[in-house]
């Protein structure tokens, strides 16, 4: 056994961190998530010539990683920075495309990976909370193409994608796992409506519309969930590893506050209560990077194993992200109720994070559905 | 034992319910409910209607103007005024200073301020904290020197609620530095639009203007605006918080908002069938409410005790601490409800004009915010904490 970083990796964590440390301060952050794209497009096209985006993606696609640890390595340290970038827009809709993508398809991938292409995955509906097989916008066959209508919600990255990747059930029940495709549909065609806006913990987002889009197969009809779950599996230890950051993140500071903070005569620090808890919190963090390694482990092994500990993972961000944001708001007083405290924005993303891709609940009944 | 309502219990709250019936507005509970800002006019337009009605001030004795409720009036009110969304009143001037003034006040200082709260005339902000007193309040530094006819007043405060809607402020300030911390303070009041004051926003983490820093650089304040004694201002202070934990344990706010989110679980739907109806979330929904309805007989025992004449003690820190926990575990569930629809965000919704079309639901937009917003509840008004380590001291001896 061996828990270290492979060289590589850790090498890609180091130049990510540096990056991050010289480019992007809270401030700068603040400024990207305020901007009309909600995100820096001249920051995107930095990380991209990094091989930031690259790294998400494997060889054959023309990336240089993909695995399970590159997902985790290069968004912990998102996560400690609090990219607002499309990352995860774009490793969602770049794992279906390399899953399933034609040699035509998969050509796109070139210009995702050197920035000048942004992509995003529309899935989630109005209705269907955090279920990943009820579909209900519908794709029909027109001419040689198909054509697609219905809505979908809270799109990741689906504002300034310049292709996306749109899930429609072409048979089925609106709940089966059968009968779901994927469509690549250009974000400039007719009867697409795209709404912007921005989420609460900074990020951007858009409602999507379809009325009688055209769009173009991707995959085998009828035949898509295994491959969004595996793209959702993937995104999920995403984002576990970006809330592992931002916690890590949170507990520094919380820890550097009891120091420097005092009252009655002395640093806060020195109260047991507040010892205790931050004793608890750091606990909670080190079971927390062990289910992460544990999900990233298993990246590509069999169903069952897989997406339970993907689900395990999930289960315990959204359960000790609440204990580690609330901790370090509280600890911090009123300044943690402040925007200018860099601490409120950690909390903020790592307690959202529960509402990506399943929350707390969700996971744990998950992980009991999948079995053993 | 009875642990119901007794008939002039009963008769009072249907009156209280009548009240809102008739003068609410449709205006201001849609604002209330669906979360959206209320403007200093629409807090003014609601005081007016239940100043007209004698009830803007109901602690208050009835020769200034109040209306004498006992504590269980006051409780039954306050849970009417929650489920009707009706607007908070804002307490510094009419549910903090005022009993201030009545019990240690000159009789000019009550003549002229107490009707003047009444009326509308005066708002007020209360000044205590400072950068470095917050939970160790008597640290505070902000300092009132003498100077014939006036106080020379230096120094800052901040967490000033609603502090840029004032036009007066309360304040502890230091007057001695003589002896023990405590009694070097006196309590002033200080008129906003004096020179030297400065007003700064602080933005909350919900993007929100609620609170403030003032700064006070050599204002000149007249030595009549001193309540009570020089250097008594500790032990008035004292006496206000006893003031401020009166509804300290957020049951009204903690039942409408208990309601609500009920009603979201019961919109939202989880594999096909209401939210409300999945055994993981009804278990999260009945937890908090078994832990309120007692939460609302321990407030009830506490109140009732206080209507026989016990002063709250470290009662009041039982109520805050479970209280809060409570009504924050709420807004914890209200998010969770949503799903995914707990993360779009437009402050622009929150205003009264606006009329685009809600992203999700629309009682969506203020949920995840006011859950942020809500982690002050275990802050302010003397942390969690403090209130733990009262408790230990005085109940449990240790
Ligand atoms: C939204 C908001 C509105 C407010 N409005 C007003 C207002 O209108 N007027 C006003 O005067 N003030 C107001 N306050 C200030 C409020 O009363 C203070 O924030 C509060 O007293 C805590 O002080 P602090 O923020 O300095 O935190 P600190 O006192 O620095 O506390 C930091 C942390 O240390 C903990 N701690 C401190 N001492 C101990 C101890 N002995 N044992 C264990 N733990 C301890 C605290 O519980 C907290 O978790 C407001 C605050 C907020 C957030």
């Amino acid at each position: 056994m061996d828990f270290n970083l492979s060289d590589d990796r850790r090498m890609l964590s180091e130049t990510l961190s540096r990056f991050l440390g010289d480019k992007y301060s809270i401030e700068k952050r603040h400024e990207c998530a305020a901007s009309d794209d909600g995100f820096s497009r001249d920051m995107w096209n930095e990380f991209a010539e990094l091989g930031i985006v690259g790294a998400l993606f494997s060889e054959e696609n023309g990336g240089f990683g993909g695995g399970g640890e590159d997902i985790n390595v290069v968004f912990e340290q998102l996560g400690r920075a609090l990219v607002v970038e499309p990352f995860l827009p774009t490793l969602l809709a770049g794992s279906l495309i390399s899953e399933l993508g034609s040699d035509a398809q998969k050509e796109m991938l070139e210009g995702v990976i050197s920035g000048e292409k942004l992509i995003a995955f529309a899935h989630g509906e109005p209705g269907s909370r955090y279920e990943i097989e009820r579909v209900t916008a519908k794709a029909e066959k027109a001419g040689d193409g198909w054509q697609l209508n219905g809505n979908k919600s809270v799109v990741l990255g689906g504002g300034a994608a310049d292709t996306l990747i749109i899930s429609a059930r072409t048979s089925g029940d609106e709940d089966s796992a059968n009968g779901i495709s994927l469509f690549v549909v250009d974000a400039g065609a007719a009867g697409l409506d795209v709404r912007s806006f921005g989420t609460v913990d900074g990020y951007p987002a858009a409602e999507i519309a379809m009325r009688n889009v055209s769009g173009e197969l991707l995959g085998n009809e009828g035949e898509a969930f295994e491959a969004i779950e595996k793209a959702y599996g993937r995104a999920t230890l995403a984002v576990c590893a970006e809330a592992m950051g931002a916690m890590d993140v949170a507990k520094d500071f919380t820890v550097e506050y009891m120091h420097q903070r005092k009252q009655f005569g002395v640093e806060i620090g020195k109260f047991q209560v507040l010892q205790h808890r931050m004793a608890d919190v750091l606990i909670e963090l080190e079971q927390m990077r062990s289910s992460i390694i544990n999900a990233s482990g298993h990246m590509n092994d069999d169903r069952v194993i897989r997406e339970r500990m993907v689900s395990s993972a999930k289960h315990l961000a959204g359960r000790i992200g609440r204990q580690v944001a609330e901790e370090a708001i509280q600890i911090h007083g009123g300044n943690g109720m402040t925007w200018e405290y860099a601490v409120s924005h950690y909390a903020k993303r790592i307690i959202m994070i529960d509402h990506l891709f399943g929350d707390t609940d969700h996971h744990l009944e998950r992980y009991i559905s999948i079995g053993a | 034992m009875d642990i119901n309502y007794n008939s002039e219990e009963i008769v009072f709250r249907d009156e209280v319910r009548a009240f809102f019936a008739e003068k609410l507005s449709p205006r201001l509970s849609n604002k209330v409910k669906f979360g959206k800002r209320l403007a200093k006019a629409d807090m003014e337009e609601w005081q007016k209607e239940l100043n007209d009605r004698g009830w803007l001030a109901p602690n208050w004795p009835k020769e200034w103007g109040g209306a004498e409720w006992s504590a269980v009036q006051n409780h039954i009110f306050d849970e009417e005024r929650w489920a009707a969304n009706a607007p908070q009143i804002m307490p510094f001037g009419l549910g903090m200073l005022a009993p201030v003034l009545i019990k240690f006040g000159s009789e000019e200082q009550k003549s002229h301020y107490l009707p003047r709260m009444l009326d509308g005339t005066d708002w007020w902000c209360q000044g205590y904290s400072e950068p470095g007193a917050g939970s160790d309040l008597a640290s505070l530094r902000t300092k009132a020197e003498r100077d014939g006819d006036h106080y020379i007043v230096n120094g800052q405060k901040t967490w000033t609620t609603l502090g840029h809607f004032a036009d007066w402020i309360f304040c502890l300030v230091r007057t001695s530095n003589e002896g023990k911390r405590q009694q070097g303070i006196s309590f002033l009041m200080i008129d906003m639009n004096s020179p030297g004051i400065e007003v700064r926003p602080i933005i909350l983490l919900d993007g929100e203007h609620e609170v403030n820093e003032v700064f006070f650089d050599n204002v000149k304040v007249p030595v009549e605006n001193l309540v009570g004694e020089e250097n008594m201002g500790w032990t008035y202070a004292k006496y206000l918080l006893t003031h401020e934990r009166t509804n300290t344990a957020n049951i009204g706010s903690s039942l409408a908002a208990l309601a609500s989110m009920k009603e979201i679980a019961s919109r939202q739907m989880k594999n096909g069938k209401p939210l409300s109806q999945d055994p993981y979330f009804a278990a999260r929904i009945a937890k908090v409410e078994i832990d309120l309805r007692a939460m609302q007989t321990t407030n009830l025992r506490v109140l009732v005790d206080a209507d026989s004449g016990a002063a709250p003690g470290p009662e009041s820190s039982m109520l805050k601490v479970k209280g809060t926990i409570i009504r924050q575990e709420i807004n914890d569930l209200a998010r969770r409800a949503l799903g995914p629809y707990a993360l779009p965000f437009s402050s622009e919704a929150m205003d009264e004009g606006y009329n685009d079309e809600p992203i999700g639901p629309d009682y969506a937009n203020p949920i995840a915010s006011e859950y942020f917003n809500n982690r002050k509840l275990s802050i302010f008004a003397g942390s969690n904490e403090i209130q733990r380590n009262i408790i230990s001291k005085t109940k449990l001896g240790l």
